[in-house]
């Protein structure tokens, strides 16, 4: 067939995977640093968001339509390039890293921000009413009674973004940084063949597969009970 | 001392006013039945009454300590954080819609709140919890989850959620409205059965044949304020008003 000898041709596959693993592993850190960082930032966004002063309030409401309304790659670059416009100083090469995690953190937490709104949104205000007759102190209240609901509503969308992260891992390329997309357009390029970026769409595919097994996993853990 | 006193109550929302004037007291061991067409302000008055709205202005007081005043330049003085933990665990409210926490079992829902609060340890609570159950029928659905209930079961663990922090008033804002009909009748049963513990309560409902069975008085509220109040026997058998009168005419009985 004409197709699978474009593709197989003269490529060699022990190659392709030895390379691509490698920047996998950078894949992979981008994605967990990235949640780490992200989640519980988002979570404090979200208070921002919901915050009563008003000034804090539509401060964190512009950080959200940027990080939204912007293109991510945009984004790297900027955080990128400005300290180097801000301080006129020297960007150290290790900073090419950091920017990539601090890059995607900023933004992923504004989508979840986003989610977790809406998820505490959805919490009835007779929870809080209850919770506090019962003397729940305020703190009690969120961590007790409102962070549990919460988390059970905002999963399915929280896996939606988990997904659109690990594919959007790939852009950290714009800084170059090496991680597992850069790997296969080097390699695809000097084996004149779309096979490597075949290969890491398998990955980029498995790695999904993964994250929807784990995510299905705990929402099903959560099943136990509905409102 | 009466338990609750509340004078000369009024509540605003956007200048509507909700409450008018209302003033009563709540003594030792009382069944009031607050009834009244929709719109007539008792649900308000009850989440005044328990911290959950602010009132315009009046006073709201429980075994003499003031929740809620207004002094005579219209200034009002609202009890500070400490003065309000203590006046909300004078009482407990059983909510229209339950409101119990879908993700504690119903052991949990009894439990967690007189441990946190360091009322009870956490072996007490749970032999206070088994002991409430016991008493609601409910023996046997400690591990349950609220929605594996039926709404008249949920409602029976809402009360012993607040029964668990031996409150010395409790209150009742439409207990059974979120009920299927068939069902009102278990939670009638238990409020009844805490009557004749001589349990403190205020009863919003619309339940009249069971207003008039278990309260020692009856308040007919109507457009924000107190239209009528007596005994049973002179509110509803032997009504003076005529808002009252067309108003019990609608509950052929």
């Amino acid at each position: 067939m004409f197709v699978p000898d474009l593709i197989c041709g003269a490529v060699d596959m022990t190659v392709i995977f030895t390379r691509l693993s490698g920047g996998f592993l950078k894949t992979l850190i981008i994605f967990f640093l990235t949640l780490i960082l992200s989640l519980p930032l988002g979570l404090l966004v979200t208070f921002g968001r919901m915050s009563k002063i008003k000034i804090l309030q539509y401060a964190v409401k512009f950080y959200i339509s940027v990080m939204r309304g912007t293109p991510l790659m945009l984004q790297l670059l900027i955080v990128f390039f400005a300290p180097s416009y801000i301080f006129n100083a020297k960007i150290p090469l290790e900073y090419r890293f950091w920017a990539v995690i601090i890059g995607f953190a900023l933004n992923y937490a504004a989508y979840f921000a986003e989610i977790y709104r809406s998820g505490i949104e959805n919490v009835p205000k007779g929870q809080y009413e209850a919770a506090m007759l019962l003397g729940f102190s305020k703190s009690q209240t969120f961590i007790k009674i409102i962070l549990p609901q919460v988390i059970k509503n905002v999963l399915p969308a929280i896996t939606n973004e988990v997904i659109t992260l690990v594919k959007d891992t790939s852009l950290a390329y714009v800084l170059a940084y090496t991680e597992m997309f850069k790997v296969a357009k080097e390699v695809s390029a000097a084996q004149s063949s779309i096979a490597p970026l075949m290969v890491a769409g398998l990955f980029y595919y498995v790695m999904n597969l993964l994250v929807a097994f784990v995510m299905g996993k705990a929402e099903k853990s959560m099943d136990y009970y509905t409102r | 001392m009466s338990l609750l006193e509340i004078k000369n109550l009024r509540k605003s929302f956007d200048n509507t006013g909700v409450i008018k004037d209302i003033s009563f007291e709540v003594n030792q061991s009382e069944v009031i039945a607050i009834i009244g067409p929709s719109g007539s302000g008792k649900s308000t008055l009850l989440r005044c009454a328990t911290t959950l709205e602010k009132p315009t202005s009046g006073e709201i007081s429980y075994l003499g300590k003031n929740l809620f005043s207004t002094d005579e330049n219209g200034k009002v003085h609202i009890a500070n954080k400490a003065e309000l933990k203590e006046i909300r665990s004078y009482f407990g409210l059983v909510f229209q819609n339950f409101n119990l926490f879908p993700h504690f079992s119903v052991l949990r829902n009894i439990t967690e709140a007189p441990v946190i609060s360091g009322l009870l340890s956490k072996q007490e609570a749970n032999n206070v919890a088994m002991d409430l159950l016991k008493k609601m029928g409910l023996e046997d659905k400690g591990d349950a989850y609220p929605c594996q209930l039926s709404g008249g079961q949920q409602q029976r663990v809402s009360i012993a959620r607040a029964l668990a922090l031996n409150p010395k008033i409790l209150f009742f804002d439409e207990p059974t409205s979120a009920l299927d009909p068939e069902l009102t009748g278990e939670i009638l049963k238990v409020i009844k059965s805490l009557a004749a513990e001589k349990m403190t309560m205020v009863i919003v409902t619309h339940e009249m044949s069971f207003a008039r069975d278990v309260a020692d008085r009856i308040i007919f509220m109507d457009g924000g304020v107190i239209v009528e109040e007596g005994t049973p026997d002179e509110v509803i058998n032997n009504p003076k008003n005529e808002r009252t009168k067309a108003f019990l005419s609608r509950f052929e009985n």
